[in-house]
């Protein structure tokens, strides 16, 4: 296998698709590293399911609120412009299709759009959070994850293996080696490395990469 | 009317065996330790109330509040959307013995359940869960074009609630994030015991800013200084212990 993405880059990709003024939910953990890659003149707008819109970084050590954290229980700020509101209204913005773009990890992604991200099986205590409700409801559901496993395998399946999160929910999957869209059940490139051959790259993932127009090189900056 | 009562033993008095408890926070941020503790000193002083169900976000954190609850023997059963923390080990050692019943619900589905406990709805649809084993046995139907899975109401004896300040008719605001369930939990008890940080006279809350109106509340209690779940586990706390 070639060079792949470092996460901070995955995240950095990721960040470019975010508009200015959109509204946005980045995951617990890997995913709340795209907040720190927004393109110079855009301020997106980021939703937490614990209640608080238009939160920014963690405070200085020391100067920890501990009644203002994110959904991953860590301390953030606030920006000017910020709101509280309890957890109904908070995944009413959730379901009801007021977020433009949820960000989430993955264990899996099946080229129906399918998503697994929150059980890898029955061993150990099962803990489901937001995830299941932020997968319906955002206008773009994507994913950022490693394009293989650990051991080498594809994340990237005809069919998850593992429990689902949700049902025909992602549209876009950001991983690194390759930008890939899920249209009409369909894995298609988008973006690879340049120096990754689509063999080697279709080699690393689970069902067929469908290249429909121009595949463009996925090029991010050293981070 | 007053709503006010003058300790935290009377303020919890109200909870016995086998009730249905909802305990407001999300983590450590709006978790009434106070009110959790008063009920942890009743139980070790007279052996009740025990067997209770308490529904939470999580599963406690450390050794205070709620997971001193969970490690007192105080609960069989916890309906939570995510039962893992920093310092989860009191519930996962009971769970993993079996010796705690968990019934797992999405966070959205858990706060929609409790709201519509408290608005008189017995069931509602979400796309929450389609497709997905915490789906299973439930209703779907289709909406429109699309698969919804029905939910059902929430509702508790008792609901143990953290407000920033309150006036005597029960009206309440919450401090920052520290809010999360808590309104929604005020409204889907028979009882609902607020501790707050100040009593204010009524008339003190700008109507414009109550949160919670009063007909959802029937005692509270004041604590001047509330004790955070975060602080008190960095400083490895352990209730009842070192901790008052």
């Amino acid at each position: 296998m070639t060079a792949k993405l470092t996460n901070n880059q995955i995240a950095w990709r990721a960040a470019q698709d975010i508009a200015d003024g959109a509204y946005v939910n980045l995951g617990i953990g890997f995913p709340e590293k795209v907040a720190q890659y927004q393109p110079p003149g855009r301020e997106a707008i980021f939703h937490t399911e614990n209640g608080i819109l238009n939160f920014g970084e963690a405070p200085p050590q020391g100067e920890e609120d501990w009644d203002l954290i994110n959904a991953g229980k860590r301390p953030v700020t606030l920006k000017p412009g910020a709101s509280f509101f309890h957890h109904a209204d908070s995944f009413a913005m959730v379901r009801g299709g007021h977020l433009d773009v949820a960000i989430l990890g993955a264990y899996e992604v099946a080229e129906n759009g399918d998503l697994a991200n929150w059980s890898t099986g029955p061993k150990g205590v099962p803990a489901v959070g937001g995830a299941m409700d932020l997968v319906h409801g955002a206008k773009r559901v994507a994913v950022i994850t490693d394009h293989v496993t650990k051991d080498g395998k594809p994340k990237l399946l005809k069919r998850c293996t593992l429990p689902l999160t949700g049902v025909g929910c992602v549209t876009r999957v950001y991983t690194s080696l390759a930008v890939i869209d899920i249209e009409s059940g369909r894995f298609v490139l988008r973006e690879k490395l340049p120096d990754l051959s689509l063999d080697e790259l279709q080699a690393a993932t689970g069902a067929e990469l469908l290249v429909a127009g121009a595949v463009t090189d996925l090029i991010v900056p050293e981070l | 009317m007053d709503k006010t009562v003058g300790d935290l033993a009377t303020a919890v008095a109200g909870i016995r065996d086998g009730m249905t408890v909802m305990i407001g926070g999300f983590g450590g941020a709006g978790a009434p330790i106070e009110l959790i503790h008063a009920l942890i000193d009743r139980f070790r002083a007279t052996g009740h109330p025990h067997d209770l169900t308490v529904i939470n976000n999580n599963a406690g954190n450390g050794h205070v509040g709620l997971a001193a609850l969970i490690e007192a023997g105080m609960v069989k059963k916890l309906i939570c959307s995510f039962p893992r923390s920093a310092d989860p080990v009191v519930f996962t050692e009971l769970y993993q013995a079996g010796k705690i019943d968990l019934e797992l619900v999405p966070q959205g589905t858990l706060a929609e359940r409790i709201r519509a406990g408290g608005a008189g709805i017995p069931a509602f649809y979400t796309p929450t869960s389609y497709g997905t084993d915490l789906a299973l046995g439930k209703p779907v139907a289709e909406f429109d074009g699309r698969p919804y899975v029905q939910e059902r109401w929430l509702k508790a004896d008792v609901a143990l609630v953290k407000a920033e300040t309150a006036d005597p008719q029960g009206n309440l605001t919450y401090r920052a994030a520290a809010r999360n369930f808590n309104p929604l939990m005020c409204m889907a008890a028979a009882e609902t015991v607020v501790q707050a940080r100040r009593i204010v006279p009524a008339g003190d809350i700008d109507p414009e800013s109550v949160v919670t109106p009063g007909i959802f509340v029937q005692k509270v209690v004041e604590v001047p200084k509330p004790q955070q779940e975060e602080d008190l586990n960095r400083a490895n706390a352990v209730y009842p212990g070192a901790v008052s």
